[in-house]
Parts: structure tokens; sequence; C-alpha cells
């Protein structure tokens, strides 16, 4: 395995050409990528049309189960558009570098998840042509509202994170987004002009834009924390045993970083594979990602397993033999099979020769969201099938109109997905550059002396192979001549 | 709308339990329902079914949970790890059986967590539902320990009612259509008729002037309806109603997660009083021989 996380050598012309090279000339994959994505879609719209002319009922939902699938599902994909935030802020304020080849995908995974969560409480509504009246807007019959209620936090706490995360996303790409500027043609330069904003990479614009990025990332932080806590007071606001849980906000969290940084191990190894970006997305930093993975996964356990004790413990009948019965009553094969998913198939990622294999950690993560899916089931349809009145206890299983959304999610998602790597550089060409230049600097002194003149600089006797020479004085301006 | 408004009605809202909600109250209906004398006919059910225009959903959507019976008649058999004694009262006496219908709880869990206010508590004690306001999120039916909120899955106007049975219709109230969450109103068609002829007549309503249709129906009078602010204010007792007095006499009050009797022998009881849901709705125990 290589060592380093990047190789200092990378010169600027080449992760341009990489990377620019990603988003042009689709493959005969992608277009079958993008007609599954499609397929399923599809198939989605159609039970959606077919549940809104007929009713909720078409999904087999029934009392007591009022919630099953979508709002499970629209936990998991909220939950799954933490990871953005996670390495995009977090990890730029702790300075963790090796986050920069990574994050601009899983930034962009953050806003498309919330475009697929936001979804999910819309289709979920019987009326969902009234689902305006949840947002506060003056009307001339004075109604508001309610805002006691945790659906419309969460309809601010949405809406918020979303515009916030795709503004998060569009600023950090402004710099590459130049770089394809200055390389395209035809449509996209015209695209591209109008999204760069006139970048050129002077001085004052970078120092503008590293506070922008900075404010940004600051605001993020305690807002994607917020979110996922107010989508846990849906379940921990309420009085229903199982939902009504002190620790529901820090779980709900950890479970989302959890199944986020799941999936980013799933795109890195799918976007290290299909754009062949093995010089950028390398195996050092796949492995700290899984290390990463593994010790929210603890985390993850660990509030499970306080979760367990404090019910047990707390001896409320109800809520006790609710607990018992996810771990005995028909939920139970699912149930167990989210712990096993969630807290004992991690410690695969214990093991620095799994996390380097490149096949076991693809399965591995998909099975982590697998058991995070679940997680998010096993949270809404106990509670529903099994609460305080014994005469509303029942078991419900989706049918196919259910699953047909469900799944359909995940098409939308991938399509959005699947259009962004050709629209907006997967991989931050820019930051990519800084932290080579950083490395030199602190690895390679004399590669970096080389490398990196300053135009006021006597002329070395032998002049380095590409253009990248001029005008990288201070680490905020990484060349975009070489694009 | 003005900020004004939103202020006063904001603190108006958020005035504790303990001094009758963010109501003055006018009434607070409520009721008291004797175990002992009910027999389990089913006779409110139905008369809930044509009191209030519920939809008949079919053998099938029954089956798959989508019936709406806001008042039924919950029966209970005999579980085997109830021990002995009990599994030969269930073997001796049937089944146990307790009419339910919507609690109206002064302190609703429905109530907060609706998105759009669909549901609230009128001054009249009663927890409304509006269904031109509700959207269908289905929150509060997820919040109810009682589940007495139904769903309507389906549009049933033309399946539950064709012709000429809807004709047979109360134009009193409304038919829901698909998406709208409804529940047991108390009637609220009849206490709607029956304050406003009070109000023409300039007098307050009197006790047993109306009857919701559960217990107009009841063939032995096991449902009784009143209004219960009289048990509420302090010192009140004058000119109290049949179920004040009910509730007087078993020494069960409102405001508290747990009752205390002087006499264990009163038979008095609400239903899940621990959540501190403030049901409007008093069983009285039946009493078997075993």
């Amino acid at each position: 395995m290589q060592s380093k996380d990047i190789n200092e050598d990378i010169r600027w012309a080449k992760i341009n050409e990489d990377v620019l090279r990603s988003m042009e000339n689709p493959r005969m994959g992608y277009w079958l990528a993008v007609g599954v994505c499609l397929l399923l879609l599809a198939l989605a719209i159609i039970a959606e049309i077919y549940q809104y002319r007929v009713g909720m009922g078409v999904g087999k939902l029934n009392w007591p189960h009022m919630w099953d699938l979508y709002i499970a599902t629209f936990i998991f994909w909220i939950g799954m558009s933490h990871s953005g935030t996670l390495l995009s802020a977090i990890l730029h304020i702790t300075q963790a570098d090796w986050r920069k080849p990574i994050y601009r995908f899983a930034e962009a995974m953050t806003t498309f998840t919330l475009m697929t969560a936001g979804l999910f409480p819309v289709i979920h509504l019987g009326r969902l042509w009234n689902m305006y009246w949840v947002l506060p807007y003056f009307s001339d019959r004075g109604i508001w509202p309610n805002f006691r209620s945790p659906l419309v936090w969460d309809a601010f706490a949405i809406f918020t994170y979303l515009t916030s995360s795709a503004l998060f996303l569009y600023i950090g790409s402004i710099p590459d987004l130049a770089i394809c500027r200055d390389s395209a043609t035809g449509w996209r330069k015209k695209l591209y002009t109008i999204l760069s904003l006139g970048w050129r990479g002077d001085d004052r614009q970078w120092r503008n834009f590293r506070k922008t990025y900075l404010i940004m990332a600051c605001f993020l932080i305690p807002l994607a924390v917020s979110v996922h806590s107010i989508v846990s007071s849906d379940f921990a606001m309420s009085i229903m045993p199982g939902w009504h849980v002190t620790t529901f906000p820090p779980y709900f969290v950890a479970g989302a970083l959890y199944s986020g940084c799941a999936a980013i191990i799933t795109l890195f190894i799918l976007l290290r594979y299909f754009f062949r970006f093995e010089d950028y997305m390398t195996l050092p930093i796949l492995d700290k990602t899984c290390k990463l993975t593994f010790a929210i996964a603890m985390v993850w356990t660990y509030l499970n397993l306080i979760e367990f004790a404090s019910v047990w413990y707390g001896h409320d009948a109800v809520a006790k033999e609710l607990l018992i019965a996810k771990f005995t009553g028909p939920y139970s094969p699912y149930f167990w099979a989210m712990l096993i998913l969630g807290s004992v198939l991690p410690f695969v990622m214990a093991f620095e020769k799994m996390r380097t294999n490149i096949p076991v950690m693809f399965v591995v993560s998909i099975l982590l969201n697998v058991g995070m899916w679940l997680e998010r089931w096993m949270i809404v349809a106990p509670t529903l099938s099994m609460a305080y009145h014994p005469f509303a206890f029942d078991v419900m299983w989706a049918n196919w109109v259910q699953w047909f959304i469900v799944l359909g999610s995940f098409g939308w998602f991938g399509l959005l997905f699947l259009i962004f790597v050709k629209v907006i550089p997967s991989v931050s060409m820019y930051e990519v550059k800084e932290m080579i230049f950083h490395r030199r600097h602190i690895a390679n002194k004399e590669i970096a002396a080389v490398m990196h003149r300053r135009a006021t600089d006597p002329k070395p006797t032998a002049q380095p192979a590409s253009g990248q020479a001029g005008g990288q004085g201070s680490p905020g301006t990484p060349g975009l001549e070489g694009a | 709308m003005s900020l004004k408004n939103l202020f006063t009605d904001w603190s108006r809202y958020r005035k504790g339990i303990e001094e009758g909600g963010f109501h003055d109250y006018e009434h607070m209906w409520g009721m008291a329902v004797d175990l002992n004398k009910c027999i389990g006919c089913n006779a409110c059910a139905v008369a809930c079914y044509a009191e209030n225009n519920l939809a008949v959903v079919g053998e099938q959507k029954f089956y798959d949970g989508q019936a709406m019976h806001w008042m039924r008649i919950e029966r209970y058999w005999d579980e085997p790890d109830l021990g002995e004694d009990r599994v030969q009262e269930f073997n001796h006496h049937g089944a146990s059986f307790i009419p339910f219908m919507c609690q109206n709880c002064n302190a609703a869990t429905c109530e907060p967590v609706c998105p759009v206010a669909a549901t609230y508590h009128t001054p009249d004690g009663l927890n409304a539902q509006v269904y031109n306001r509700c959207i269908g999120s289905r929150y509060c039916s997820n919040n109810c320990p009682y589940r007495l909120r139904f769903f309507n899955f389906f549009s049933y106007y033309e399946s539950s009612w064709p012709e000429p049975l809807h004709m047979q219709l109360n134009p009193d109230l409304t038919v829901r259509d698909k998406g709208v969450m409804e529940k047991c109103t108390f009637c609220v068609q009849r206490i709607r008729a029956a304050k406003d002829k009070a109000r023409r007549e300039n007098r307050k309503v009197r006790d047993g002037e109306f009857l919701p249709a559960c217990a107009q129906t009841c063939p032995t009078g096991a449902i009784v309806f009143g209004d219960l602010l009289t048990l509420h204010t302090p010192g009140g007792g004058v000119g109290e109603t049949e179920v004040a007095n009910l509730w007087r006499a078993h020494q069960v009050e409102l405001g508290k997660t747990k009752q205390t009797k002087q006499n264990p022998e009163l038979r008095g009881y609400r239903v899940f009083e621990k959540l501190n849901t403030e049901p409007c709705v008093m069983y009285l125990e039946r009493v078997r021989e075993v």
C-alpha cells in the first residue's frame, strides 16, 4: 500500500486534466446508470401518481401504522446528508487535509440527499397539494402553522440546511468552475462563465473566498447538528414508547454521520474506479475515512446500548415491553439485522487489511447503509405496531407502492449525482493542489524549491517540465494557468 | 394578522392547564361510562356511523386496518399468561369489553404535534378536528396513546354510500374526503345546535338537553354525557350536571395523574391517566364474580 495520502510529484496540469476528463465523454456505463436511475424514478412516479389519485391507503398504510417506509426513508436521507458537512466543514476546521480530494462529492451528496429527503414529507402527506400550509406565510385568514409541532421545525430546518449546503457546495467550487470555464467550449463555456462569477484567482478574491468558506463552515456545523436533532424531535417530542427518548438527538446525529460516512466510502470507491481517480482518492485516504466511520459506528453502538439500558432500568412497563418486542417480536429479524450490520459488521474496519481492501469495503459500506436504513425503520415501525393501547397492536408490511417510492428515491438521488459528476468537478482541483503544495513544503523541500518559484526568485538551472511556474507565491493561489 | 394578535394569542395559548388551558372555558364536555351497565351490544357504534357519516370501508379494507370507527366496542380475550384465575374468569364470562371513543383530553397529545393546527382545543373543552385545515401528516394519530384518530386512506363517498344510500347522510356535517384525519367529536353538530338554541332563548344549555348519538342510543344508559365545568372550578357544585355528579361521587378529579380515593370501592378511573393527557371520559370499572 502506498504510504502517503497523495503523491507530491503530481503536476497541476495533470490534476486539471484528470478531473476535467472525468467530466466529459460519458461512457456506456454512465448511460446505463442513468437508465437504471430513470427506470427507478419512473416506477416511483407511477406509484406516486397512483397514490395521489386513489389515496394513501394504496401503500397498505393503515391504522395504527400511519407512518412507515416514507418517514423511515426520510430520516435515512436526512442522515446521509450529514457526511458532507462532516467532511467539508468539521474536517476543514480541524485542518485534516486528507479530506481535500474527497470532500466535493460528499458535499454534493449532502445537497442531493436533502433534495431527496425533502420529497418524503411531501409524499407522505394525505393532502400534499396543501403542503405549503406548513410554512408561515401571511394570509388574509390570519392562520399560522402550529409552531409547537416538530413537523414545522422540520420544514424550517430542512429548508435552511438545503439552502446553506447548496450555497456551500457552490461557493466551494467557484475556483474549480473557473478552471472549467477556461478550458470549456460551447454551452459549457457559457454555463461556467456565469457560474464562476468572474473568478480570476487574484489575491483579493482568494482572501474573500477563504473568509466566506470558513464562515460558512462554522455556520454549517451547528446547523447540521441541529437539523438532525430536530428530525429526532419528531419522535422524541412525542409521547410514544420507543420514541419518547431523551438520547434521541445525539443518537440521530451519530447515526446520521455513520450512514453518511458509509455512503462516502461507497461513492469514493465508485468514483475511484470509474473515473480512474487512483492518484487522488488513494488507499490511505480510504483508510482514514474507514477509521472515522469505525469510530462513529462505535459511538452509535454506545448510544444504542444507552437507550436499551435506560429503558430497561427505567422500568416503564410499556417502553420495556416494546423493547422486548423489538428483540423477540415480529420485527425482530430486522432489528437483529440492524444490530449486526450496524454494530458488529463495522469491526471489519478495525483491521487495516480490510480497510484498504476495496471490494470488501465496497460491500461493507453498502451493508452498513442497509443497516442504517433498517435502524430508521426500526425506530418508526415497532412503536406504531405496539404502543400504549393493546387494542391497536398491529403489524403491517408495506406493499409495492411504498417500496417503489423508496427505491425511486435512490434513483432520483443517483440521477442528481450522475448529473453532478458531469457538470461540477467531483474532485476539488484547487484543494488537491493546495494539499500537495503544503505537503511538498513539509516533506519534500527540494521539489518545493524547484516547483514553487516566485517570479522574483532567481531562475534555477533546470526548469520543471510543466507550465505551473509563475504566480505560485501563496498557498492560496495554486495555479489556474494549467487549465 | 398583526403582531399584537400573535403575542396575545400566544400568551393565552401558553397558559397552563391548571388555569384551565388557554381558554376561558364555556363548557367542558365530558362523559362517564358505566361498564357495569354496558352489555356490549354495539348500538353506540352503529349510531355513531349513522350520525357522523362514517364511511363503511368494506371487509377487505377492514382487515387492512383502514376502517374508521370513532366509537367502538373493544374486546379483550383471555391471555394464557394472566394466570389461572383470570383464564377461568374469561371462560366463564367471555371477553371483557369496553366502549371507546375519543377521550377529548384537556391536555391532548395530538394537538401540539399538528403542523398546521388543524386540531385544537375549543372553548367547549372539545378536542376539535378542522377537516378543511388538515393536510394529512397523520402525526396526531401517531401521538395519540389511545389510537382514536382515523385517517381517510381513500375517498369513500361513492363506495360507501352508493345511490340511493347517499340520501341517508346527515346533512349537519360533512363527508370527509381522502387524506383527512377524523375522530369522535362528541357529536359537535348537536352541541352547536343546542348552544345556538340556548343563545336564541337567552339561557344556558341545560343538562341533558341534547345527547351525542352513542349516549342517546345506549339501551342501558351506560353512557352519561354532560358538562364537567362545575367539576373543574373549585367550590363548584351549584347546578351540577349528572356527569359531574358521577365524577364527584367516584372521586375522580381533573388535573391529576393519579386519583387519591378515600374509598377503594369506588370504581371510577380514566384511561392512561398517568400520561397526564387529562382525558374527559371517566369509566366505571366492571365488577364481576369469578
